[in-house]
């Protein structure tokens, strides 16, 4: 069994080889191979599904198989692939989702369309003019990086399944920040527009933030017991190890801060407040990849791994209040900017934000198995919700090349109306998928699994979260009809919404496929004592990931207060939007059209003045100009001047005057002027000699005299 | 076969040698003949350093393939060689990057001969360093790698630039960087020079291993009227400082952007990929082993270098307008991992945090010589077909050289760390073991990590992607691919960085045995 998780990963990273390498040219032979591994790692994740959901007791009899991978002094760090209840119910939507959104992809890329005629690598397409039953006109023209696309979605993939099959700590991060990688090339897939180029870095720098303080905590945890399996890490003896030590930070244990660290990581990568700021500006990537990053995968990633450290974590009551604390926080703050929105994706994106808050908020109150349903659940319907914009803005464009008027936006909502005629299958999916969303009771999968989070934070007496959640539910429903309304309703607002059209099979088959989860994936988890429905099948879901845990969670009490709370919120918030909007023509009617909203309460400008303003100054001009060039370059010329002052002073007044002029020159004329003055002497005059000697002669007398001869 | 065997560090260490004077007999205006034989010969080294690898025991203690030879007698030095994990890793890499650089170098057309000759040179001059077990060796092939370099960065660095010293004198860049390099880093070695000739005086010997036994030994008493200890600590720093003005440690790291930036391509691969790691050899070497109490001592000290050198390697990095010096840069925030992993060794010394740290600490010498030499060759590339290294002057390339692009993000996500490539494992390794030794050290040098990402980013974004600056676009200025010979050099490099990503052990546990044994 385990051979097959091992190659899961596999297939999409080889398309990625084979594209990159060889297949490049070839668009067809390149989605072939793309939407081929997908489809083979669909089939053997459905494979291990189907055998782990068929096997006794599964939480007891996972799939697991290690792996001797590094050398570390005596021992080895070991990797491994591990399917257990949590890992089999995450395999299943991350292959049914990525698999549709490879296949979505070959229409959104307009695949079988003409060569645009001005298209450049790294511009998105502009359309290309055809001539027709005699008179031209303009149609989308085909991705110019069509193949590079399915490489880059490729390796994504294999990112998240290797993140799904791990067994440990590593290779989930290995995952992770491969993900992080493609979420950039693909975030930057139009690299020649500067908002998607500068988009691509914020997403891997602010992710990246998370990621290091994830990489402390996987250090720390590993030098605390010494490896990084899950298995070997969540016994009893290990945990209560971890709960023991201390640590100087919050007064946290350190299974406490080994969870904040790992915890911060989720907060980059899910795209929680603080780190939230890099998921709307994703939206310049093609829209399969926001379906990619924000529904599937990467933001998914996140979720998963905290519900995967969940017994760490959940040993530290003040780190699960943090992880509380910021998921609830995150809900409402994204639910809040979600209203003033008019693009399309940005709407998503913010309710994105706002739903994984929802997640974390339940995982920090203990609600392991709602975190984890409504985890997979949202993946569902986000994911049809993401690829049904790309459905609108794709029929859109469609209007716009029709029209020719450039200056209309095709994500603007304000531009949409009436659509529901026009794009009837993507109508239909649309309002399932903002249906659930919403948590419109009963039907849809949402209502099922947000129900769930607010009844475990009524249950367990969670107040504050409780409230927060349920005012940011009312939101999220409200917004989300603001959108179905602006979008499908009323009649069609410009000219170009009016010649919008339907998209081709590819990209409508899987809304239609995703459509069918959104609604049924929520039966799976129905309480045992819900009032009607409960207790008709047996609550699956819980039972089944609750397995993956030692000791199995309790099943909250049902009580009437959040079922009603949230019937109220969702069906109230519904109906509000609905009212509000079935009106408003332009964005000047929109009441939510509130500067502090819009702007997204700020951050950007305040991070912009508070970490990325000093991050140039402290590289360009402190590290660079002043620390290096002028302190330290400036203290060794200062030394090569001395140096060169010591040389010339040793030249000019020593070398020159001394060793030159006084010995050198100096000997040297010392000896000419003596032999000059000496020659006179020599003149050849027996008489000056004969006098000569008698004054030696007279001198020495005297002095023999006086000084020895007087003694 | 068994001659072979028994001289194969002799043969590796002087056949390039021999490469050199072939070289020198050739005609000089025989360009290709001058190339094709370098290249060839050089191939040799690296052949049987692969045979090496694979007769060496990694589980055997002590010095392997070792050969002795009567050198000078009246000092009793002598000619001593041999190799264990840590050189023998030094010694692939070395032989490695020789002929990728001087494939690289074929698009040198000045004083090829010249070239080839003091660039096979270099490549003795780098060996002896790792192979040497006789300081007085060790320091006659450290300082005899300075001098090709010297003249490689000085005759064929890049012609234009100059650099202000002070009001009023500029000297050609060029002039300036290999002047500097020379200077520092005999300047440098000075205090390692007397401090290797007191250990000789004192013990009638150069040899290491005896030398390391002996002095270690060695606790009590005075040498000179002075005691050991302070001795030993003035020693210590001097062997340190002459590692840190190499590896280059911050502060010491300012000749570093200079001489890679005016080095010719091949010269910045060579400096980068293996220049710098006899630095940090130098401290695994000889400071661990010769200076344990000292090196546990003063082991904060240097993981407070390293920090900065990681931080403030990132942030500069991060500063540069000039490509060829935001890749020179990333070797200082790299290096610094490096040290890091040293000094967490140093302060807890035979534990297994240690080995982590050691592990991690080689293999990022090994990555960063892989990653660095290819982030040179590729700023090289460009800079061959634009004659600038400006990184304004770019933007939007990607179109115009896919392939060429490809290859860049690839190696430049191996330089940030990217997990699955190289440079994460040993990053990985060296954070785990410092972690609990030095844990704020540990802590601060993540803001380098993060810095890493905007740095590696900023060049690619600068480089190839925005709009496209039209003037590479068409006419006389357009922009060509890269070519085959070029990936040719960057073919080993980026199979080598996939590989040891993705299954590492094969390298690790060389390199984990030689750490346990050496550091037990």
């Amino acid at each position: 069994m385990t051979w097959i998780i091992w190659l899961l990963p596999l297939p999409p990273l080889l398309a990625f080889f084979l594209i990159v390498l060889f297949t490049n040219k070839n668009k067809a032979l390149s989605h072939s191979l793309g939407v081929g591994a997908a489809g083979l790692s669909w089939l053997g994740s459905m494979v291990v599904f189907l055998k782990a959901i068929g096997t006794e007791e599964f939480g007891k009899h996972v799939f697991e198989s290690v792996y001797n991978w590094l050398p570390t002094g005596e021992t080895w760090l070991q990797i491994g692939v591990r399917i257990d209840p949590l890992g089999a119910v995450t395999l299943f939507f991350v292959a049914w989702t990525i698999f549709m959104i490879f296949l979505y992809s070959v229409g959104y890329q307009n695949y079988g369309q003409p060569q645009g005629d001005h298209d450049r690598p790294g511009l998105p397409p502009h359309g290309a003019t055809v001539t027709e039953h005699g008179h031209q006109h303009t149609v989308p023209s085909v991705e110019p990086m069509y193949s590079r696309f399915f490489a880059f979605l490729g390796l994504f993939a294999f990112g998240m399944y290797t993140l799904v099959v791990s067994n440990n700590l590593l290779t989930m991060f290995v995952g992770w920040e491969i993900m992080g990688l493609c979420s950039y090339l693909l975030i930057g897939f139009w690299y020649g527009k500067p908002s998607a180029r500068n988009a691509a870095i914020k997403a891997f720098m602010t992710t990246r933030v998370g990621d290091v303080f994830m990489l402390l905590g996987i250090a720390f945890l590993y030098s605390a017991t010494g490896t990084l399996t899950f298995s070997e890490i969540f016994t009893e003896e290990m945990l209560h190890h971890l709960a023991g030590i201390s640590t100087p930070i919050l007064g946290l244990s350190g299974a406490g801060l080994i969870g904040l660290l790992l915890f911060i990581g989720t907060v980059g990568k899910s795209a929680q407040w603080p780190l939230h700021v890099w998921l709307p500006d994703a939206m310049e990537g093609p829209t399969p990849v926001s379906a990619m990053i924000h529904a599937a995968t990467m933001v998914s990633a996140g979720v998963y791994a905290v519900i995967r450290m969940f017994p760490l974590l959940s040993l530290d009551p003040a780190t699960m209040s943090i992880v509380a604390f910021i998921g609830a926080f995150t809900a409402l703050f994204a639910a809040t900017i979600a209203v003033a929105q008019n693009d399309i994706k940005r709407v998503l994106a913010y309710s994105t934000i706002s739903q994984l808050g929802y997640m974390i908020a339940a995982l920090g109150i203990g609600a392991y198995v709602a975190a984890a349903f409504h985890l997979i659940t949202h993946a569902f319907f986000k994911a049809l919700l993401f690829l049904g914009s790309g459905s609108v803005i794709h029929g859109m464009e469609h209007g716009v090349l029709h029209t020719g008027n450039h200056s209309v936006d095709p994500q603007n909502m304000f531009n949409m109306g009436g659509l529901r005629k026009k794009m009837p299958i993507t109508f239909w999916t649309f309002l399932i998928g903002g249906l659930a969303l919403s948590g419109f009771p009963v039907l849809t999968a949402g209502f099922w699994s947000k129900d769930e989070i607010l009844a475990d934070a009524f249950g367990h007496g969670h107040w504050a979260v409780f409230v927060t959640l349920a005012v940011a539910a009312f939101f999220t429903a409200f917004y989300t009809m603001r959108q179905i309304t602006l979008t499908f309703l009323g009649k069609a607002r410009t000219k170009e919404a009016e010649h919008a059209q339907e998209t081709p099979w590819t990209m409508t088959l899987p809304l239609v496929v995703l459509a069918v989860f959104a609604v049924t994936y929520g039966w799976v988890g129905i309480p045992e004592h819900f009032p009607g429905l409960g207790g008709l099948a047996p609550n699956w879901f819980h039972e089944f990931v609750g397995s993956t845990l030692t000791e199995h969670p309790e099943a909250v009490e049902f009580s009437w207060i959040p079922l009603t709370t949230s019937l109220f919120v969702a069906l109230g918030g519904l109906l509000l939007g609905w009212l509000v909007y079935r009106k408003v023509e332009s964005p000047k009617q929109d009441f939510m059209q509130i500067p502090v909203l819009k702007n997204k309460w700020y951050f950007d400008e305040a991070y912009d003045f508070l970490f990325v303003k000093p991050a140039y100054w402290i590289a360009e001009k402190f590290t660079c100009l002043f620390m290096d060039r002028t302190v330290i370059d400036g203290f060794l010329h200062a030394v090569a001047r001395f140096s060169l002052f010591l040389g010339h002073a040793f030249r000019n007044y020593f070398d020159k005057p001394v060793v030159n002029q006084l010995i050198g020159d100096g000997t040297g004329n010392l000896v000419k002027a003596s032999g000059r003055g000496l020659r006179k002497i020599q003149s050849g005059r027996v008489q000056y000699y004969m006098l000569a000697s008698m004054v030696v002669l007279v001198i020495f007398a005297v002095l023999y005299f006086f000084l020895i001869g007087g003694m | 076969m068994e001659f072979i065997l028994d001289h194969i560090l002799t043969l590796i260490l002087f056949f390039p040698v021999l490469a050199a004077v072939v070289v020198l007999l050739l005609p000089k205006d025989n360009l290709k003949a001058i190339r094709w034989t370098a290249l060839g010969m050089s191939i040799v080294p690296f052949l049987l350093s692969i045979y090496l690898w694979t007769q060496f025991q990694a589980g055997q203690a002590g010095f392997q393939f070792e050969e002795q030879y009567t050198w000078y007698a009246m000092l009793n030095s002598t000619f001593h060689v041999g190799v264990d994990g840590l050189s023998l890793t030094m010694v692939l890499l070395t032989a490695l990057l020789t002929p990728v650089a001087l494939l690289a170098s074929f698009s040198v057309a000045d004083r090829v001969k010249a070239y080839m000759f003091l660039f096979l040179l270099l490549e003795t001059g780098m060996l002896g360093v790792f192979m040497a077990l006789d300081l007085l060796i060790f320091f006659v092939f450290w300082e005899v790698g300075l001098v090709p370099m010297y003249f490689l960065i000085n005759q064929w660095g890049s012609e234009k630039g100059e650099r202000e010293l002070w009001k009023g004198v500029k000297i050609q860049a060029r002039n300036y960087a290999s002047l500097k390099f020379i200077i520092y880093t005999m300047a440098g070695s000075l205090g390692l020079l007397l401090a290797i000739q007191l250990l000789g005086v004192l013990f009638k010997t150069y040899d290491l291993p005896t030398l390391t036994a002996q002095w270690t030994a060695l606790t009590e008493g005075t040498i000179l009227n002075v005691p050991v200890a302070t001795v030993k600590a003035v020693a210590f720093w001097a062997f340190v400082v002459a590692f840190a003005v190499k590896v280059p440690v911050w502060p010491f790291h300012t000749w570093l952007p200079d001489a890679h930036t005016e080095a010719p391509t091949a010269g910045s691969m060579i400096l980068a990929g293996v220049l710098l790691k006899l630095g940090a050899y130098g401290f695994l070497r000889l400071v661990l082993p010769l200076y344990p109490a000292e090196s546990a001592k003063y082991a904060g000290a240097l993981a407070f270098l390293a920090v900065m050198a990681i931080v403030f390697g990132a942030f500069a990095s991060y500063g540069q307008k000039d490509f060829k010096r935001l890749v020179a840069y990333s070797s200082v925030n790299h290096m610094g991992f490096v040290l890091l992993g040293i000094a967490a060794a140093a302060k807890a010394s035979g534990t297994l945090d240690a080995t982590i740290a050691l592990n991690g600490a080689v293999l990022q010498m090994f990555n960063h010589g892989l990653s660095a030499a290819g982030m040179f060759f590729l700023v090289g590339v460009l800079y061959e077909r634009t004659h600038t290294r400006n990184l304004d002057d770019f933007g939007g390339l990607f179109p115009l050289v896919p392939v060429y692009g490809g290859i860049l993000i690839f190696t430049s996500m191996a330089s940030l760390g990217l997990p699955g490539l190289n440079g994460f494992v040993s990053e990985f390794l060296v954070v785990r073991g410092s972690w609990p030794i030095l844990t704020v050290y540990t802590a601060i040098a993540m803001i380098g990590l993060l810095f890493t990402g905007a740095y590696i980013l900023k060049g690619i974004k600068q480089v190839l992607h925005g709009p496209l600056n039209e003037h590479w676009a068409k006419g006389e200025h357009k922009l060509t691919e890269i070519n085959l010979r070029e990936i040719v050099v960057m073919a080993p490099l980026m199979a080598l960085i996939l590989v040891i990503g993705v299954y590492p052990a094969w390298i690790l546990d060389v390199i984990n045995k030689a750490m346990m044994m050496l550091f037990h």
